[in-house]
Formats: structure tokens, sequence, C-alpha cells
């Protein structure tokens, strides 16, 4: 599907295989090792062997090239490779990116995959004091002098405004890291497995950058996460139920920047109040599924800050702008059942993927009744992805 | 070699915490146990006195003495450098660079000669700092004045003493580095111009403004208090943040609007976790909307971060903020008088 029309892309591909590392603070190893390691579970968990791959995708903030990945896991000469930019926001396009080339045939088995020692190694919440004068630089560069510096202060900006717009206070945020946690406490694999939290928590976490508190940014993780993705014919030949690809789209926005869109009011009356990128995904893939809100089962969306939730449930039209935050404390949508990056790891999106695989095959921990499809988002104020999975016949 | 005086005229501000950890190196080495490179020897006298047109004919011949103003000249360590120069010499300048005192001139020295130099004299010399001054304030800029002693002898006998002074100070306007203008003492403020920020004495570095061929025209009129709003030429759109085309027409001609100054915050966030060593949290940090329709961020001054607020009005400043290696401009906005009492609006 393009911005304009339907694409030929739903349906002719499938994720087959997925992994991960353990979650943790302090890997002690590699974020190379890392990154083999979960692309060797996935192939183990979709049956298939090194010697399968023939393409492999991850995102351009990676430190793992695609090359160096290959040799330390045995996979042999590539047809494919391929990086997405704008952090985050990669994810659901890395599957999109593996989609494209195993339905047009420039590959037959590609893996994605995104490692990285994120707390123990170069934390993203410790923010920016400089960047080079590049286009890329210079564009956010414009925040630095005045010492907006870090992610949270970038979210905390469109999140004020957001409050400000509808009228809410920011316990607004609350439902989100509530929902999150509770999923994660169920959720072995978690790192706040065990370890839910009530509104009361969050209303009394510390203040990051007024309106975020604590509980509204999502924690910092070592870990990698891997994905195996393959045409639809092969996929009923393996181990696992497959997760088809039904929808996979980017989107960017007008006017658009990384994390700092706050110039676009001439484009989108939502303004700071919305995330027009995702609204582009999201009219993507309502076209080319065929489907609406009413007909997704559980939604995996990205959570690397709260406020963004809400606005992108009101993006893909699931209740009306200003809405969300009722929306979430109603429960009616399964929402991020792995825990979120709030409560099971921040893995740039890419655990969201495993876990919406999951809820299709019927594998997941908290296991959502009778999915058919499920929705899973990317990166949010960059710009971004977003799939719907399906269960095959579903 | 003219015994000049630097320090006339320069105001005395006081002494003040720095000061008292500069003080501390008077009477340490500055150098110690140098030696001169060459003895003095005929061939660097004659060169002396052609280059200083100096006849006299004791300079000359068997019985040749060298010019007692050559004394430093014996100690001096050519294009391969000292190798005698002491610690606590370093530490001084690294301390007076890490307070923004990164220029240096050299104002004035004084000689005291107790015995002629003969070729074949072999000398030594040891250095000392000999006093620091406190903070003055100079037509070049503010710093300190920093004085050494180096005592040279022949064979152990004192032959001469070689006072020399400089200045280390903060680079003021018109002596603009690459970093552009660092308006130290201003002569004639501009109205409205904020107070600078605290002297940056170990001043921890702070985020410099990126700029690049794209948006070098912004911050040279931010550097001249004037915030200037690119203007497409194709459309008349306005636009913030710069860039080398319009985003709704596609046009790549532009020209500048100066912004009137007056602005409203359109959303703001103020700033606790993580701690960053230039900024001092809780502060405000909002994205202003100009009256003339287009957005920057800024920070807001005028009213505690607690209560910045949407919609209050604010107008334009330039603040200068400075670390341990600059100065500059910045667009700030104050909250206009009577702005901060409106209510809390949220949480």
């Amino acid at each position: 599907m393009s911005v304009r029309r339907a694409d030929t892309l739903g349906g002719r591909a499938a994720v087959v295989g997925i992994g991960a590392t353990e979650f943790s603070k302090d890997s002690g190893r590699s974020e190379l090792t890392l990154a083999a390691e979960a692309v060797r579970a996935a192939l183990d968990d979709a049956g298939l062997a090194p010697s399968d791959v023939d393409g492999l995708v991850t995102f351009t903030m990676d430190t793992s090239p695609e090359i160096a990945v290959a040799q330390a896991t045995g996979i042999g000469e590539l047809s494919f490779f391929s990086r997405v930019h704008y952090g985050g926001g990669a994810a659901c396009a890395t599957v999109q990116q593996a989609a494209l080339a195993v339905a047009t045939g420039i590959a037959e088995v590609v893996v994605c995959y995104r490692a990285f020692n994120e707390r123990s190694g170069r934390r993203f919440g410790s923010g920016v004091q400089h960047r080079e004068p590049s286009a890329e630089g210079t564009a956010l560069g414009w925040n630095l002098p005045p010492g907006l510096l870090t992610p949270a202060s970038w979210v905390a900006m469109a999140a004020r405004r957001y409050l400000h717009t509808y009228g809410l206070t920011p316990e607004a945020f609350g439902h989100v890291a509530v929902t999150g946690r509770r999923y994660a406490a169920t959720n072995p694999a978690a790192y706040f497995h065990g370890r839910p939290i009530t509104l009361a928590d969050h209303a009394a976490s510390r203040p990051i950058v007024e309106p975020l508190r604590l509980l509204d940014c999502c924690q910092e993780t070592d870990g990698g996460q891997a994905l195996v993705v393959t045409t639809a014919e092969r996929a009923r030949d393996l181990r696992r139920p497959p997760a088809l690809i039904t929808a996979a789209a980017q989107g960017a926005g007008r006017a658009q920047e990384q994390m700092t869109s706050y110039y676009r009011d001439e484009f989108y009356p939502s303004d700071l109040a919305g995330l027009p990128e995702m609204g582009v995904v999201a009219r993507q893939l309502w076209r080319t599924s065929g489907y609406g809100p009413a007909d997704i089962d559980v939604a995996v969306l990205y959570d690397h800050f709260t406020p963004f939730v809400l606005m992108q449930l009101e993006e893909f039209g699931f209740c009306a702008p200003g809405e969300a935050a009722a929306f979430v404390a109603d429960g009616a949508l399964p929402l991020n059942t792995h825990g979120g990056q709030l409560g099971e790891a921040y893995l740039h999106g890419m655990n969201g993927i495993a876990e919406a695989v999951r809820q299709v095959r019927g594998s997941a921990v908290n296991q959502v009744p009778d999915v058919a499809h499920a929705l899973v988002t990317a990166g949010t104020g960059v710009p971004t992805s977003g799939l719907i999975l399906g269960r095959d016949g579903g | 070699m003219s015994g000049g005086d630097g320090a006339r005229g320069a105001a005395v501000s006081g002494d003040d915490a720095l000061y008292a950890r500069l003080k501390a190196f008077e009477g340490r080495p500055a150098a110690t146990g140098g030696r001169g490179k060459d003895p003095v020897n005929a061939a660097m006298i004659r060169h002396w006195c052609e280059a200083m047109g100096d006849t006299h004919p004791a300079y000359r011949g068997p019985d040749a003495v060298a010019p007692p103003t050559m004394l430093q000249a014996w100690t001096m360590g050519g294009l391969s450098g000292h190798t005698d120069r002491s610690p606590a010499y370093d530490e001084l300048s690294a301390l007076l660079d890490g307070a923004g005192c990164t220029a240096v001139v050299a104002t004035d020295c004084e000689q005291e000669y107790l015995r002629p130099l003969r070729p074949g004299d072999e000398i030594t010399f040891d250095a000392v700092i000999e006093s620091v001054s406190p903070r003055k304030t100079t037509k070049l800029g503010s710093g300190y004045f920093v004085t050494t002693r180096m005592d040279v002898r022949v064979d152990g006998e004192l032959a001469g003493a070689h006072r020399f002074r400089i200045l280390k100070y903060v680079p003021g306007k018109g002596s603009s580095g690459p970093g552009g203008p660092a308006p130290e003492a201003d002569p004639a403020p501009r109205k409205g111009t904020p107070e600078p920020v605290a002297a940056p004495r170990d001043a921890p570095a702070r985020p410099r403004p990126v700029i690049n061929r794209d948006n070098a025209g912004f911050w040279a009129g931010v550097a001249e208090h004037r915030l200037l709003i690119q203007r497409c030429t194709g459309c008349g759109r306005l636009r913030m943040p710069w860039l080398p085309g319009c985003a709704r027409c596609g046009a790549p001609e532009w020209d500048t609007v100066e912004a009137g100054g007056g602005g409203t915050v359109h959303s703001y966030v103020v700033m606790h976790h993580p701690p960053f060593p230039a900024f001092d949290p809780p502060y405000a940090v909002a994205l202003i909307a100009l009256e003339e329709g287009v957005r920057l961020v800024a920070g807001v001054t005028g009213v505690p971060p607690d209560a910045v607020r949407v919609g209050m009005p604010v107008r334009l400043e330039f603040q200068q903020v400075r670390d341990g290696k600059g100065a500059w401009e910045l667009p700030v906005f104050r909250a206009e008088p009577g702005a901060a009492r409106a209510p809390r609006e949220e949480g």
C-alpha cells in the first residue's frame, strides 16, 4: 500500500521464527554476541538453519553489521541486506523490508534483528549535548542550547500540549503504565516480572521531565531480539504456525522531525497532540488489510513514553482524540500484553513484534483468546512503521 | 622589551574564590633546572645587534660582552620548545583556561643586570611564579595578571633577573574567534539585555548551537541580538527552523524578517533528571509561538519554572551564556509582567 493506494504485499510473507536473549541491565557480553544469540534462537524457533538465510535487516542504529552477524552465525552468502533509519521507528519496517524481499524473490529467508547494551553501554536516556552540523545534527541541534536534551524532554513537550488541548492532568498517562506493568507482572521474561504498580504509584513517582514522571518512561535494557521472515508458502511447511504479514507500512508526516516535530500546525490541526506519521501508517494498514479497529484482537503499541500510546490509539481510531486515557482504563483492547517496553524490556520495539507473533500463534504467556489479527507499531515521535499480523486462514 | 604597564587603568574587581586558588601558586616554581641551549656566543650577539640596529662597539671584538637586554634570549627554548616548565605553571594555566581565561597577552617585562655575560658563558636559570593579581577588567577583557621571575646564573652566580608578566583573560568583543563574538565587556549593552549568567569559573561545557551553512544566518542574527525568521520568497510562508527550501511550496529562495519579539508559551517542560553539569534543574524549556506565527524552543526567564504556563505572554531577550571555552548569545523569553499569576492549569 502506498500513501495513495493499496499495495500488493499483504499476505505474501510471514514471521516464522522469533528469538531473544534474556533481558537484563548488564548483559556482560558484546552487542554482536547478543545479536548472534538472538538470530540463532529465532532460526531454532523456525526450524531453519543458518544456511537457509540469504537476507538480513537491522536498524541504522545497530552496531552489529549484517556481515558480522552472518559470519558469527554461519550464515552464508547474502542476496539482501538493508537497514532502516530513525531509531525505534525502524522496528516494523525491518519486517516490511524482509517481506518485500521474500515476496519478490530477492531473498528466500530474511532475519531481522536488533541487539544492544542500551543499559550497561550507551544509554539513550543520558541525553545529547553535542551534534555534528549535518542536516540531521542541525535539526536536533535547535533544541540543545536551551537544555532540551533528552528523549523524555522531547516527548514531554508534546505531552504537555496534549494535556492542555484536552484539559487533562498527568494522571491520564498512568493507565498505560499500570496496564504494562500488570502484564509484565505475569510474564517471566519481563524485567518487572512480579512487580505490578498502581495509579497511586504512578502519581507518586518522581518527576523526570514534567509532565512526565519516572513511571511514564520505559526502562533501559541490554538484550537482543530477532525475527525470521519467509514467504507465506514456505511458512506453511515450517515448525510454527505462521504469523502472516497481513499489512506492513512506514510513515513520515509533513514537516517531520525526529522526536521534535513542533512546527507543523500548518499541516496538521492536531499539532503536538497527535502523531501524524502514525496516522500515515494507520491509513495504509487499514486500507491494505481491509480491517478497522474493531477487527484488532490485541495491540502492541510502542511505549517508550506513555503519552504516545494514547496518541497512537487516537491515530488508529480506537477512540476519539483526547479519549485514549479513558479507553485504556476501560481495558476493552488487550494492550501490550508482554508488559511493553515499560514492563518487559526496551528492545527498540522488536520484542513487541515477537509478542504479536506469539499472540497470533496462541503461545503468549498472557494469551488473549482466539487472536486473528494483531496490530504492532514501531517508535513514536519519529518516522515510524507498523504491522498487522494475522493467523493463517484467519 | 619596554617597561610598559599593562595594568594601568585596570579596575580591581576584588578577590573571589578563584583568586584564592590562583594566589596559592605564588612562590611555586615556574621552571626549574633550566640550561641555556647554547653558550653565550658571538654569532647570536651579532644577529641580535643587526636586528636591533645596535652598533655599540662593546658588543664586538675580542673582549665583547653580550647586550644586557639579551638576557632572556639565552634562556629561550627555540622551535624545539621548553622542557623545563613546571607542573605548577601548567596547573595554573589550566585553572585559568577552565575559568574562561583562555586568551593570553604578554604585557610587560623588567630586567635587572648584575654582571655582564660574555661569549663562552654557560647559563642556567630557574623561574618562580612571583605573583597573581586579583581579577582585573581591562579593555581586552577581564582576567588575571601572572608575573614570573627568572633568575639567570653563570657558574651558579646570579647574572641577572627577568620579570615577565602576562594577562590571562576571557576574550572579549573585538577578538572574536570561530565561535563568534563574545561580548564580555560590551561598552553599550542593548536595552533589555539581561545580566550575563554567572561567571564561568570552572564552568562545565554547555551544549552549543549546531551551526552549518543552512542556519548560520540565524545564529549570526542572534549574535547581533536579532531573531531572524526565514521567509519563502516563492509563497511568502515564514519558517522556523531554518531550512534551504519551503515545506509548503518547495521553493529554494528565501529572505528574512526580524521577529518583533512578542510571543506566547505554546508548550513547555520542566527538566529534572538526569542532571547536566551546565544546567541547574529544575529549569523550564518552552516551545515559543512568536507573534509572527512561527515557533522556536527557548528558555523562559523572569518566573520560576513551576510558574510557566501554556499561553503565557513572553518577550524576546538575548542572554549571554558561557562555559570554560567561550561565550555566546542565545534567544530567551521573559515572562511578561503579571503573566505568572495565571492559575495552575494542570497537574
